[in-house]
Protein backbone atom coordinates (compact mmCIF):
# COMPACT_ATOMS: atom_id res chain seq x y z
CA UNK A 1 0.00 0.00 0.00
CA UNK A 2 2.95 2.28 0.91
CA UNK A 3 4.62 1.80 -2.33
CA UNK A 4 1.64 2.64 -4.19
CA UNK A 5 0.76 5.73 -2.39
CA UNK A 6 4.08 6.71 -2.73
CA UNK A 7 4.38 5.86 -7.04
CA UNK A 8 1.29 7.49 -6.99
CA UNK A 9 2.64 10.78 -5.57
CA UNK A 10 5.60 10.63 -7.54
CA UNK A 11 4.33 10.31 -10.65
CA UNK A 12 2.35 13.97 -9.48
CA UNK A 13 4.82 15.30 -8.30
CA UNK A 14 7.01 14.74 -11.34
CA UNK A 15 4.34 15.77 -13.29
CA UNK A 16 4.31 19.12 -11.58
CA UNK A 17 7.61 19.52 -12.19
CA UNK A 18 7.45 19.23 -15.66
CA UNK A 19 4.86 21.04 -16.15
CA UNK A 20 6.74 23.74 -14.56
CA UNK A 21 9.88 23.26 -16.46
CA UNK A 22 8.62 23.42 -19.57
CA UNK A 23 5.54 26.02 -18.89
CA UNK A 24 2.84 23.70 -20.25
CA UNK A 25 -0.43 24.97 -19.37
CA UNK A 26 -1.77 21.78 -18.47
CA UNK A 27 -2.43 20.67 -14.89
CA UNK A 28 0.92 18.63 -13.08
CA UNK A 29 -1.81 15.61 -11.86
CA UNK A 30 -2.69 15.13 -15.24
CA UNK A 31 0.93 15.03 -16.27
CA UNK A 32 0.95 12.57 -13.74
CA UNK A 33 -1.46 10.73 -14.71
CA UNK A 34 0.01 10.17 -17.96
CA UNK A 35 3.27 9.05 -16.69
CA UNK A 36 1.53 6.49 -14.80
CA UNK A 37 0.54 5.11 -17.91
CA UNK A 38 3.45 4.68 -19.10
CA UNK A 39 5.03 3.24 -16.16
CA UNK A 40 2.37 0.50 -16.32
CA UNK A 41 2.77 0.11 -20.17
CA UNK A 42 6.38 -0.50 -19.61
CA UNK A 43 5.96 -3.08 -16.02
CA UNK A 44 2.89 -4.55 -18.35
CA UNK A 45 0.04 -4.18 -15.53
CA UNK A 46 -0.25 -2.66 -11.92
CA UNK A 47 0.58 -5.04 -9.02
CA UNK A 48 -1.81 -5.56 -6.33
CA UNK A 49 -0.94 -2.94 -3.67
CA UNK A 50 -1.50 -0.43 -6.79
CA UNK A 51 -4.40 -2.35 -7.71
CA UNK A 52 -5.63 -1.62 -4.24
CA UNK A 53 -4.95 1.50 -3.62
CA UNK A 54 -6.46 3.22 -6.94
CA UNK A 55 -9.81 1.27 -6.77
CA UNK A 56 -10.02 2.67 -3.33
CA UNK A 57 -9.06 5.89 -3.94
CA UNK A 58 -11.89 6.27 -6.69
CA UNK A 59 -14.17 4.38 -4.64
CA UNK A 60 -14.06 7.07 -2.47
CA UNK A 61 -13.78 9.79 -4.96
CA UNK A 62 -17.13 12.00 -3.64
CA UNK A 63 -15.66 12.42 -0.04
CA UNK A 64 -12.62 14.52 -2.13
CA UNK A 65 -14.96 17.05 -3.71
CA UNK A 66 -16.89 17.70 0.38
CA UNK A 67 -13.83 20.38 1.51
CA UNK A 68 -14.75 22.25 -1.75
CA UNK A 69 -18.17 22.01 -1.39
CA UNK A 70 -18.24 23.36 2.17
CA UNK A 71 -16.20 26.28 0.85
CA UNK A 72 -19.50 27.92 -0.47
CA UNK A 73 -20.16 29.45 2.66
CA UNK A 74 -17.03 32.01 2.30
CA UNK A 75 -18.68 32.86 -1.27
CA UNK A 76 -22.14 33.71 -0.28
CA UNK A 77 -22.18 37.40 -1.21
CA UNK A 78 -21.28 36.86 -4.46
CA UNK A 79 -23.57 34.00 -5.00
CA UNK A 80 -26.31 36.08 -4.00
CA UNK A 81 -25.07 38.84 -6.65
CA UNK A 82 -24.33 36.37 -9.67
CA UNK A 83 -26.97 33.78 -8.60
CA UNK A 84 -29.57 33.95 -11.71
CA UNK A 85 -26.69 33.97 -14.21
CA UNK A 86 -24.43 31.23 -12.25
CA UNK A 87 -27.51 28.83 -11.90
CA UNK A 88 -28.74 29.14 -15.17
CA UNK A 89 -25.01 28.80 -17.19
CA UNK A 90 -24.60 25.68 -14.64
CA UNK A 91 -27.71 24.09 -15.36
CA UNK A 92 -27.71 25.05 -19.11
CA UNK A 93 -24.78 24.09 -20.18
CA UNK A 94 -24.29 20.72 -18.36
CA UNK A 95 -27.29 19.69 -19.64
CA UNK A 96 -26.26 20.50 -23.41
CA UNK A 97 -23.07 19.16 -22.64
CA UNK A 98 -24.27 15.90 -21.79
CA UNK A 99 -26.44 16.23 -24.77
CA UNK A 100 -23.80 17.07 -27.29
CA UNK A 101 -21.17 14.43 -25.84
CA UNK A 102 -23.72 11.68 -25.66
CA UNK A 103 -25.23 12.43 -29.34
CA UNK A 104 -21.35 12.98 -31.20
CA UNK A 105 -20.18 9.42 -29.09
CA UNK A 106 -23.24 7.51 -30.50
CA UNK A 107 -23.02 8.91 -34.10
CA UNK A 108 -19.81 8.64 -34.90
CA UNK A 109 -19.72 4.86 -33.69
CA UNK A 110 -22.80 4.38 -35.94
CA UNK A 111 -20.99 5.28 -38.53
CA UNK A 112 -18.06 3.42 -37.75
CA UNK A 113 -20.12 0.36 -37.46
CA UNK A 114 -22.23 1.11 -41.03
CA UNK A 115 -18.33 1.60 -42.51
CA UNK A 116 -17.75 -1.98 -41.65
CA UNK B 1 -18.66 31.14 34.57
CA UNK B 2 -18.67 28.08 36.44
CA UNK B 3 -15.45 26.31 36.08
CA UNK B 4 -16.92 23.10 34.36
CA UNK B 5 -18.33 25.57 31.15
CA UNK B 6 -14.72 26.99 30.98
CA UNK B 7 -12.72 23.85 30.67
CA UNK B 8 -15.20 23.02 27.73
CA UNK B 9 -14.33 25.76 26.17
CA UNK B 10 -10.57 25.52 26.74
CA UNK B 11 -11.13 22.17 25.38
CA UNK B 12 -12.88 23.54 22.04
CA UNK B 13 -10.46 26.18 21.61
CA UNK B 14 -7.88 23.32 21.88
CA UNK B 15 -9.52 21.56 19.98
CA UNK B 16 -10.16 23.55 17.04
CA UNK B 17 -6.90 24.86 16.38
CA UNK B 18 -5.73 21.40 15.57
CA UNK B 19 -6.34 19.41 12.26
CA UNK B 20 -7.97 16.55 13.71
CA UNK B 21 -11.08 18.05 14.48
CA UNK B 22 -12.26 19.41 11.03
CA UNK B 23 -10.90 16.46 9.44
CA UNK B 24 -12.34 13.97 11.27
CA UNK B 25 -15.56 16.18 11.02
CA UNK B 26 -15.26 15.53 7.56
CA UNK B 27 -15.32 11.93 7.61
CA UNK B 28 -17.53 11.70 9.76
CA UNK B 29 -19.85 13.89 8.12
CA UNK B 30 -19.28 11.96 4.68
CA UNK B 31 -19.54 8.62 6.69
CA UNK B 32 -23.41 9.64 7.27
CA UNK B 33 -24.05 11.01 4.00
CA UNK B 34 -23.13 7.51 2.86
CA UNK B 35 -25.37 5.87 4.76
CA UNK B 36 -27.86 7.84 4.09
CA UNK B 37 -26.97 7.02 -0.24
CA UNK B 38 -26.76 3.23 0.80
CA UNK B 39 -29.92 3.22 2.17
CA UNK B 40 -32.08 5.43 -0.57
CA UNK B 41 -30.60 2.66 -2.85
CA UNK B 42 -28.45 5.06 -4.45
CA UNK B 43 -31.15 7.36 -5.55
CA UNK B 44 -29.56 10.25 -7.59
CA UNK B 45 -31.15 12.53 -5.26
CA UNK B 46 -29.44 11.53 -2.43
CA UNK B 47 -26.32 12.79 -3.45
CA UNK B 48 -23.19 12.01 -0.85
CA UNK B 49 -21.57 15.43 -1.57
CA UNK B 50 -24.46 17.73 -1.17
CA UNK B 51 -25.67 15.79 1.85
CA UNK B 52 -21.70 15.74 3.78
CA UNK B 53 -21.38 19.64 2.71
CA UNK B 54 -24.67 20.49 4.18
CA UNK B 55 -23.79 18.49 7.37
CA UNK B 56 -20.64 20.15 7.58
CA UNK B 57 -22.24 23.86 6.86
CA UNK B 58 -24.75 23.87 9.77
CA UNK B 59 -22.05 22.46 11.81
CA UNK B 60 -19.42 25.47 11.08
CA UNK B 61 -22.49 28.22 10.85
CA UNK B 62 -23.81 26.72 14.79
CA UNK B 63 -19.65 26.89 16.04
CA UNK B 64 -19.45 29.84 14.29
CA UNK B 65 -16.03 28.45 12.59
CA UNK B 66 -14.23 29.93 9.86
CA UNK B 67 -13.70 28.36 6.55
CA UNK B 68 -10.14 28.95 7.16
CA UNK B 69 -9.98 27.28 10.41
CA UNK B 70 -12.40 24.55 8.85
CA UNK B 71 -9.69 24.60 5.99
CA UNK B 72 -6.87 23.11 8.39
CA UNK B 73 -7.77 19.98 8.59
CA UNK B 74 -9.86 19.51 5.37
CA UNK B 75 -7.22 20.00 3.51
CA UNK B 76 -5.71 17.22 3.95
CA UNK B 77 -8.99 15.18 1.96
CA UNK B 78 -8.71 17.86 -0.59
CA UNK B 79 -5.61 17.26 -1.25
CA UNK B 80 -6.11 13.65 -2.26
CA UNK B 81 -7.85 14.86 -5.55
CA UNK B 82 -4.18 15.46 -7.12
CA UNK B 83 -3.06 11.44 -6.53
CA UNK B 84 -6.71 10.26 -7.17
CA UNK B 85 -6.46 11.94 -10.77
CA UNK B 86 -3.12 9.95 -11.20
CA UNK B 87 -4.81 6.99 -10.24
CA UNK B 88 -7.19 7.20 -13.07
CA UNK B 89 -3.98 5.68 -15.25
CA UNK B 90 -5.26 2.04 -13.55
CA UNK B 91 -8.91 1.77 -14.54
CA UNK B 92 -7.54 3.19 -17.89
CA UNK B 93 -4.84 1.02 -18.33
CA UNK B 94 -7.62 -1.78 -17.21
CA UNK B 95 -9.99 -1.01 -19.84
CA UNK B 96 -7.12 -0.26 -22.37
CA UNK B 97 -8.85 -2.37 -25.51
CA UNK B 98 -12.42 -0.55 -24.92
CA UNK B 99 -10.81 2.50 -25.42
CA UNK B 100 -9.00 1.68 -27.97
CA UNK B 101 -12.23 0.35 -29.67
CA UNK B 102 -13.71 3.45 -29.11
CA UNK B 103 -10.87 6.25 -29.95
CA UNK B 104 -12.52 7.61 -32.53
CA UNK B 105 -16.24 8.48 -30.53
CA UNK B 106 -14.76 9.37 -27.74
CA UNK B 107 -11.99 11.86 -29.35
CA UNK B 108 -15.20 13.37 -31.50
CA UNK B 109 -17.11 13.63 -28.57
CA UNK B 110 -15.15 15.30 -26.25
CA UNK B 111 -13.77 17.68 -28.72
CA UNK B 112 -17.69 18.59 -29.10
CA UNK B 113 -18.54 18.19 -25.42
CA UNK B 114 -15.33 20.06 -23.86
CA UNK B 115 -16.23 22.72 -26.51
CA UNK B 116 -19.53 23.42 -26.20
CA UNK B 117 -19.42 23.26 -21.83
CA UNK B 118 -17.15 26.27 -22.13
CA UNK B 119 -19.07 28.22 -24.35
CA UNK B 120 -22.24 27.62 -23.65
CA UNK B 121 -21.52 28.59 -19.90
CA UNK B 122 -19.82 31.72 -20.52
CA UNK B 123 -22.48 32.73 -23.19
CA UNK B 124 -24.91 31.97 -20.99
CA UNK B 125 -23.85 34.05 -18.19
CA UNK B 126 -22.49 36.96 -20.55
CA UNK B 127 -25.89 37.10 -21.78
CA UNK B 128 -27.24 37.65 -18.39
CA UNK B 129 -24.79 40.06 -18.03
CA UNK B 130 -22.50 39.05 -15.39
CA UNK B 131 -19.08 40.30 -14.99
CA UNK B 132 -15.90 39.42 -16.37
CA UNK B 133 -14.30 37.11 -13.12
CA UNK B 134 -17.72 35.27 -13.00
CA UNK B 135 -17.22 34.29 -16.93
CA UNK B 136 -13.40 33.57 -16.25
CA UNK B 137 -14.87 31.16 -12.83
CA UNK B 138 -17.53 29.95 -14.95
CA UNK B 139 -15.19 28.81 -18.26
CA UNK B 140 -13.27 25.45 -16.41
CA UNK B 141 -16.51 24.41 -14.68
CA UNK B 142 -16.64 21.08 -16.47
CA UNK B 143 -13.21 20.19 -15.29
CA UNK B 144 -12.26 19.01 -12.11
CA UNK B 145 -11.71 20.84 -8.90
CA UNK B 146 -7.86 21.15 -8.96
CA UNK B 147 -7.62 21.50 -12.74
CA UNK B 148 -10.29 24.39 -12.61
CA UNK B 149 -9.16 26.11 -10.24
CA UNK B 150 -5.84 26.37 -11.40
CA UNK B 151 -7.21 27.24 -15.25
CA UNK B 152 -9.64 30.07 -13.34
CA UNK B 153 -6.71 31.68 -11.73
CA UNK B 154 -4.80 31.95 -15.23
CA UNK B 155 -7.78 33.82 -17.04
CA UNK B 156 -8.37 35.90 -14.45
CA UNK B 157 -11.17 34.29 -12.86
CA UNK B 158 -11.54 33.40 -9.05
CA UNK B 159 -10.26 29.98 -7.89
CA UNK B 160 -12.73 29.61 -4.41
CA UNK B 161 -15.73 30.24 -6.83
CA UNK B 162 -14.99 28.43 -9.46
CA UNK B 163 -14.45 25.26 -6.61
CA UNK B 164 -18.14 25.87 -5.78
CA UNK B 165 -19.41 26.09 -9.40
CA UNK B 166 -17.03 23.15 -10.38
CA UNK B 167 -18.84 20.84 -7.10
CA UNK B 168 -22.49 22.03 -7.80
CA UNK B 169 -22.18 21.44 -11.49
CA UNK B 170 -21.06 17.86 -10.59
CA UNK B 171 -23.68 17.33 -8.25
CA UNK B 172 -26.20 18.91 -11.06
CA UNK B 173 -24.82 16.21 -13.95
CA UNK B 174 -24.62 13.43 -10.83
CA UNK B 175 -28.35 14.13 -10.35
CA UNK B 176 -29.61 14.47 -13.79
CA UNK B 177 -27.33 12.48 -16.00
CA UNK B 178 -29.76 8.97 -15.40
CA UNK B 179 -32.99 10.63 -15.69
CA UNK B 180 -31.76 12.23 -18.38
CA UNK B 181 -30.02 8.90 -20.24
CA UNK B 182 -33.15 6.95 -19.61
CA UNK B 183 -35.48 9.16 -20.76
CA UNK B 184 -33.79 9.25 -24.16
CA UNK B 185 -33.44 5.96 -24.18
CA UNK B 186 -29.55 5.20 -24.51
CA UNK B 187 -28.33 1.72 -23.52
CA UNK B 188 -24.81 1.99 -24.19
CA UNK B 189 -23.06 2.26 -21.13
CA UNK B 190 -19.86 3.75 -22.54
CA UNK B 191 -21.37 6.67 -24.28
CA UNK B 192 -23.14 7.99 -20.69
CA UNK B 193 -20.48 7.63 -19.06
CA UNK B 194 -17.92 9.75 -21.34
CA UNK B 195 -21.06 12.22 -21.10
CA UNK B 196 -21.55 12.39 -17.45
CA UNK B 197 -17.41 12.64 -17.27
CA UNK B 198 -17.07 15.39 -19.81
CA UNK B 199 -20.00 17.18 -18.58
CA UNK B 200 -19.58 17.09 -14.06
CA UNK B 201 -16.11 15.48 -14.12
CA UNK B 202 -15.31 13.88 -10.97
CA UNK B 203 -18.64 13.37 -9.29
CA UNK B 204 -20.40 12.71 -12.20
CA UNK B 205 -17.62 9.73 -12.34
CA UNK B 206 -18.40 8.56 -8.76
CA UNK B 207 -22.01 8.46 -9.44
CA UNK B 208 -21.48 6.62 -13.24
CA UNK B 209 -19.09 4.02 -10.61
CA UNK B 210 -22.73 3.45 -9.15
CA UNK B 211 -24.66 2.53 -12.01
CA UNK B 212 -22.38 0.61 -13.88
CA UNK B 213 -18.90 -0.21 -14.24
CA UNK B 214 -18.10 0.43 -17.75
CA UNK B 215 -19.95 3.74 -17.20
CA UNK B 216 -17.49 4.68 -14.66
CA UNK B 217 -14.63 3.69 -16.37
CA UNK B 218 -15.20 5.97 -19.24
CA UNK B 219 -16.65 8.83 -17.14
CA UNK B 220 -13.09 8.40 -15.39
CA UNK B 221 -11.73 8.92 -18.61
CA UNK B 222 -13.49 11.39 -20.13
CA UNK B 223 -12.74 13.53 -16.87
CA UNK B 224 -9.26 13.38 -17.49
CA UNK B 225 -9.55 13.92 -21.26
CA UNK B 226 -11.54 16.86 -20.37
CA UNK B 227 -9.58 18.18 -18.07
CA UNK B 228 -6.57 18.58 -20.58
CA UNK B 229 -8.47 19.90 -23.45
CA UNK B 230 -9.97 22.51 -21.09
CA UNK B 231 -6.48 23.60 -20.32
CA UNK B 232 -5.56 23.62 -24.37
CA UNK B 233 -8.82 25.31 -25.49
CA UNK B 234 -8.53 27.89 -22.25
CA UNK B 235 -5.22 29.08 -24.18
CA UNK B 236 -7.54 31.45 -26.36
CA UNK B 237 -9.64 33.01 -23.60
CA UNK B 238 -10.15 36.53 -25.32
CA UNK B 239 -10.33 38.10 -21.70
CA UNK B 240 -8.15 39.21 -19.23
Amino acid sequence: MLQALTLLLVCQLLGETLVRLLSLGIPGPLVGMGLLLVFLAYKGGPDQGLNEVSDGILRNLSLLFVPAAVGVIQQLGLIQDQWLALGLAIIGSTLLTMLVTVGVFLGVARLMQARA
Amino acid sequence: MSTEGSDLFQLWVYLSGTPLLWLTATLVAYVIAEMLAAKSGRHALVNPVLIAATLLIVVLLLSETTYEDYFTGAQFIHFMLGPAIVALAVPLWRHRQMVRRNLLPMLMALLAGSTVAILSAVGIAWWLLAPEPILASLAPKSATVPIAMGLAENIGGLPGLTAIIVVVTGIFGALTVTPLMNALRIQNYAARGFAVGVASHGIGTARAFQVNETAGTFAGIAMGLNGVLTALLLLFWPFG
